[in-house]
């Protein structure tokens, strides 16, 4: 009876207890620019209502850590005075709407995090998530995806290093699209959200429009069948608007014209402006007629509401004002004072010299958090748990393998990779398709980055513990594989609803299992982004924790790619030969089944066997190296064939169902291929480290050959090759 | 022996233009696209990038920008010009090379090495290489099929102005070694007087054994040579 007394609640959909709240905070009845500011605040993409009492969990601590979560990205050292911000952030509703703008804005937005730490933005990487490959949506989905990511990342001139795809039917209906941008910077030159008092605030960049209202909201919201009518919700990026935004925010970041940086990102003005003041501890009165505006007639609300990309928020220092105005100007750009700090904690919106709106900071800042009660969804159980013993063997091994190599999981990535631009700025060393992480170099240092983003949605949807375990074991993995040491991570956690106890139980077990990956693996995370509400009445997606990790080369020198490239070099495998099929590619691919609990994750070998591989690689023992993931152990020796077409012959002795041999799972192995003259220091070091290890056998020729204890299985590495190549190709030409 | 790097509004390869140059052990400056003399400069080039976010047509925009009057100037009197990728776009629609950059085939941005044959080694930008060499190179555009009208295209190669072609780098390859749909496999010309250079491929990427391939070297060794003789 309270909403018809109300007809703002029903507009805004604020749930009447929290409008409770809200008139208790403010001491008052908020008028409806108040409400509407308190409503894109308090939604779960700002607010991170129902997921920050469960991120605080997460370990935040290390020696490299320099800035961990609470800014607009984490900052971690990398040595000789240089370290690097980094982030994941989802666009997931928008690029299900509006594919190419949606996954455009979302590579925009997160380089805007990046700039505002006062780091130059010299990488990106996305994770993006489809349903059905066959379907026509998937297909129009994954083209206008792929664009728009290639669209922004290409013309702004960052490259797109890394990534990952991956089809899985419960996408259908809500893709998912994570886009993680690494900057540079010295550490002394950090930038924080910060303003001093009396100073006044700078709007920079594009024009204030009417795209993008209420984003923050809407991506809060779980996808309908009136998604057209969202359409005006997707915010449109122009990479070339942000490129001057970047230099120009760079330049006046170096010559030291400004004290505080914000990017504006979700909830515009409103969120940057709110923000910056409540970290300050300061209030901020806002202008509203000196914002520059594209078009006439804007409302205060379609003002403060707006997403209008390319625009950042910069306090100068004392006397830099008419510097920082000439600056942008030689970019084209506005660059114009819209408000100024106060001294009472209040954001205050005045328009045509009316205070219109008037909410204390902390009010909207601090949004109620809520923790419920998860249940596991009894048919994810029911799956997990049916018995795999009874599994057919297949007639023909033979064919398992391209079939395998040609399914749309383990496909080659080359149509969508070479869409984006991966080199421009000279610094990538290991580009997609060569490595199992990229890795960047860092010019006037003998230092590199190496950089991994993963998840595998099989495994979390069966036991999301578990799963998220196995993301953060996984990633850290293939950084360790390139050579480098594992820093830091940040996490892009996409989720159903968590107002339902299944959505909630799946988004607090994927923390829980990255707090304890995290802690067992001594990587902390500095920064994420939570993404709820994927979920719709007839599906929810897995829960996805795309975990984003960053890893230090000291010796750029001393690194390994995954293709074999040296004849009679020996292939060894760390680790076991067998893998487990529950939870498996193979499973799924040859069955049709997606069932049986994820193979399980030993942290303390994980964490031993990644510090093997990168001690073997350090000591310039092995170039070559590659993780044993989806599709097992045949696939990923396919794999280590196809970047320089050579062969290699291996021989698997264990007993045991040959298909969990070949094509089973298991976390914490390791192929590496070593030349006589360092086999035996390498496996002795194996021995140090307790690590179990095989020496399977030799690189060479053009076929890859598996020799069982009954069978010989034998493949012309040029026509695994193109079982492997050809499917995605034909979906992007 | 400065070389002057010009920076269009979207440019974004400017930085490993010039990167490239100090690798060689020339001189090389960024110059903001609204500077109106290039006293001092013995050599230009024009980066890759989006100049002007490709808005309208890649390159049509920034031949209005102020330098390029400096840039016709020094073309003219014989000073080696090199325009890469986005360079290449700008200078064949400011008129100081013949044809145009279409849309490639598959109309798709293509970022992946290439195999290129070094058709003559006579310019101050090829002098490097041996006549036939075959190049590892790294392309990346959206707009790089060369296409010229039938006359122009055989007044290219009557007076050899061809001077980098695609080229399969392995028999396996021979079927779809060029990557764009370019005209007569064109990845790089010369005007007729052979100082003034466009070419897609990014030689900028490949100057260096840790970046995967240093075939790109010769251009700016080759350019450094050249402006040595003069000087």
């Amino acid at each position: 009876m309270e909403e018809t007394l109300n007809p703002l609640l029903q507009e805004t959909g604020i749930p009447p207890q929290e409008y409770a709240e809200i008139v208790r905070r403010m001491g008052r009845e908020p008028n409806r620019l108040e409400l509407y500011l308190f409503k894109v605040m308090w939604s779960e993409h700002c607010a991170y209502k129902n997921s920050r009492p469960l991120l605080k969990l997460l370990p935040k601590e290390g020696p490299a850590v320099l800035q961990g979560p609470g800014e607009n990205a984490g900052v971690v050292e990398i040595g000789e005075g240089w370290a690097v911000a980094f982030k994941i952030e989802s666009h997931n509703h928008p690029s299900a709407v509006e594919p190419v703008q949606g996954a455009a804005t979302g590579v925009g937005g997160i380089i805007r995090d990046i700039m505002a730490m006062g780091a130059r933005p010299i990488a990106l990487l996305n994770s993006l998530r489809f349903g059905d490959p066959q379907t026509p949506r998937t297909q129009y989905l994954e083209r206008g995806i792929v664009s728009g990511i290639a669209h922004y990342g290409n013309a702004i001139g960052i490259p797109t290093v890394g990534g990952e795809v991956y089809f899985h039917p419960d996408y259908q209906e809500n893709p998912l699209v994570n886009a993680m941008c690494v900057g540079l910077l010295r550490s002394d030159e950090l930038k924080r959200s910060l303003a001093s008092l009396g100073r006044p605030v700078y709007y920079a960049g594009a024009k204030t429009g009417r795209d993008g209202i209420g984003g923050a909201a809407f991506a809060s919201e779980e996808l309908t069948e009136d998604n057209e009518a969202k359409r005006p919700n997707v915010q449109v990026g122009d990479p070339f608007l942000g490129k001057l935004l970047l230099e120009g925010t760079l330049e006046a970041i170096r010559q030291d014209l400004v004290e505080g940086v914000q990017d504006m990102g979700a909830a515009g003005l409103t969120s940057s402006l709110s923000e910056m003041a409540h970290k300050s501890g300061l209030g901020i009165e806002l202008d509203l007629d000196r914002v520059p505006q594209r078009e006439a007639g804007m409302t205060p609300l379609e003002l403060m509401l707006s997403e209008s990309q390319e625009r950042m928020v910069l306090v100068p220092r004392p006397g830099k004002e008419a510097a920082l105005e000439a600056l942008f100007a030689r970019y084209g750009l506005d660059c114009v004072a819209v408000g100024h700090t106060l001294p009472q904690a209040v954001f205050r919106i005045v328009a045509g010299g009316q205070t219109v709106a008037e909410v204390p900071t902390q009010a909207l800042a601090e949004a109620p958090t809520y923790v419920r009660e998860g249940q596991e969804d009894p048919q994810v159980q029911a799956l997990r748990q049916r018995d795999l013993s009874g599994l057919p063997l297949p007639g023909d091994l033979h064919r398992v393998l391209p079939r395998l190599l040609a399914s749309p999981n383990l496909c080659s990535r080359a149509p969508v990779f070479e869409r984006y631009d991966h080199q421009v700025g000279t610094n990538t060393v290991l580009v997609p398709g060569k490595g199992d992480a990229a890795i960047v170099r860092i010019k006037g240092t003998g230092r590199a980055i190496a950089l991994k983003v993963d998840a595998n949605p099989r495994y979390s949807k069966l036991a999301p513990r578990l799963g998220a375990m196995h993301a953060l074991a996984e990633a850290t993995r293939n950084v360790s594989v390139v050579g480098a040491r594992p820093l830091a991570y940040t996490d892009g956690l996409n989720c159903g609803n968590p107002e339902t106890p299944e959505g909630y139980f799946e988004l607090s077990e994927t923390v829980h299992g990255l707090v304890e990956a995290s802690r067992e693996l001594g990587v902390p995370c500095v920064s994420g982004n939570v993404s709820l509400y994927n979920e719709g009445p007839s599906y929810r997606i897995p829960p996805t924790a795309m975990v984003g990790v960053v890893g230090l080369l000291d010796n750029l020198e001393r690194r390994a790619q995954m293709g074999f490239s040296k004849a009679g070099e020996f292939i060894v495998l760390i680790g076991e030969s067998w893998g487990e099929l529950g939870a498996s590619e193979y499973l799924w691919v040859m069955e049709g089944q997606e069932a049986g609990a994820p193979p399980s994750l030993d942290l303390k070998r994980e964490a031993t066997a990644q510090a093997a591989i990168r001690e073997l690689i350090a000591q310039g023992w092995t170039q070559t190296a590659h993780d044993v993931a989806e599709g097992g152990l045949a696939v990923a020796l396919a794999e280590m064939c196809f970047p320089y077409g050579l062969g290699a012959t291996v021989e698997l002795r264990d007993l045991g169902r040959a298909d969990a041999l070949l094509y089973g799972e298991a976390p914490s192995r390791i192929l590496f291929s070593v030349s006589q003259a360092h086999l035996q220091a390498a496996v002795g070091r194996l021995e140090g480290f307790g690590l179990p290890y095989r020496i399977l056998g030799q690189v060479g020729g053009e076929e890859l050959t598996l020799l069982l204890p009954k069978l010989r299985l034998s493949w012309s590495v040029s026509e695994l090759r193109r079982a492997w190549a050809t499917p995605l190709r034909e979906v992007l030409p | 022996m400065k070389v002057a790097v010009i920076q269009f509004p979207g440019s974004n390869c400017d930085q490993d233009a010039a990167w490239a140059l100090k690798w060689v052990g020339l001189e090389a400056e960024l110059i903001w696209h609204t500077a109106t003399h290039l006293e001092g400069f013995a050599a230009v080039v024009l980066p890759g990038g989006f100049s002007y976010g490709d808005y309208l047509r890649a390159g049509a925009l920034a031949k209005f920008s102020p330098v390029m009057a400096e840039v016709r100037r020094l073309a003219e009197r014989g000073n080696p010009v090199i325009g890469i990728c986005n360079g290449f776009q700008v200078l064949t629609e400011a008129g100081l090379l013949p044809g145009a950059l279409l849309a490639n085939t598959n109309l798709h941005f293509t970022c992946k090495e290439v195999g290129l044959r070094v058709e003559r080694n006579d310019t101050p930008f090829t002098q490097a290489y041996r006549p036939g060499e075959l190049l590892r190179l790294p392309i990346a555009h959206g707009e790089g099929r060369y296409y010229a009208d039938p006359e122009v295209l055989e007044g290219l190669e009557e007076r050899r102005q061809v001077v980098f072609r695609y080229a399969a780098l392995t028999p396996a390859a021979s079927a779809d070694y060029n990557p764009n749909g370019s005209l007569n496999d064109i990845a790089g010309i010369v005007n007729a007087r052979g100082n003034v250079l466009g070419l897609m491929p990014h030689p900028e990427r490949a100057v260096e054994a840790a970046l995967g391939t240093t075939d790109g070297l010769g251009v700016f060794e080759s350019l450094k040579a050249a402006l040595e003789v003069v000087a």
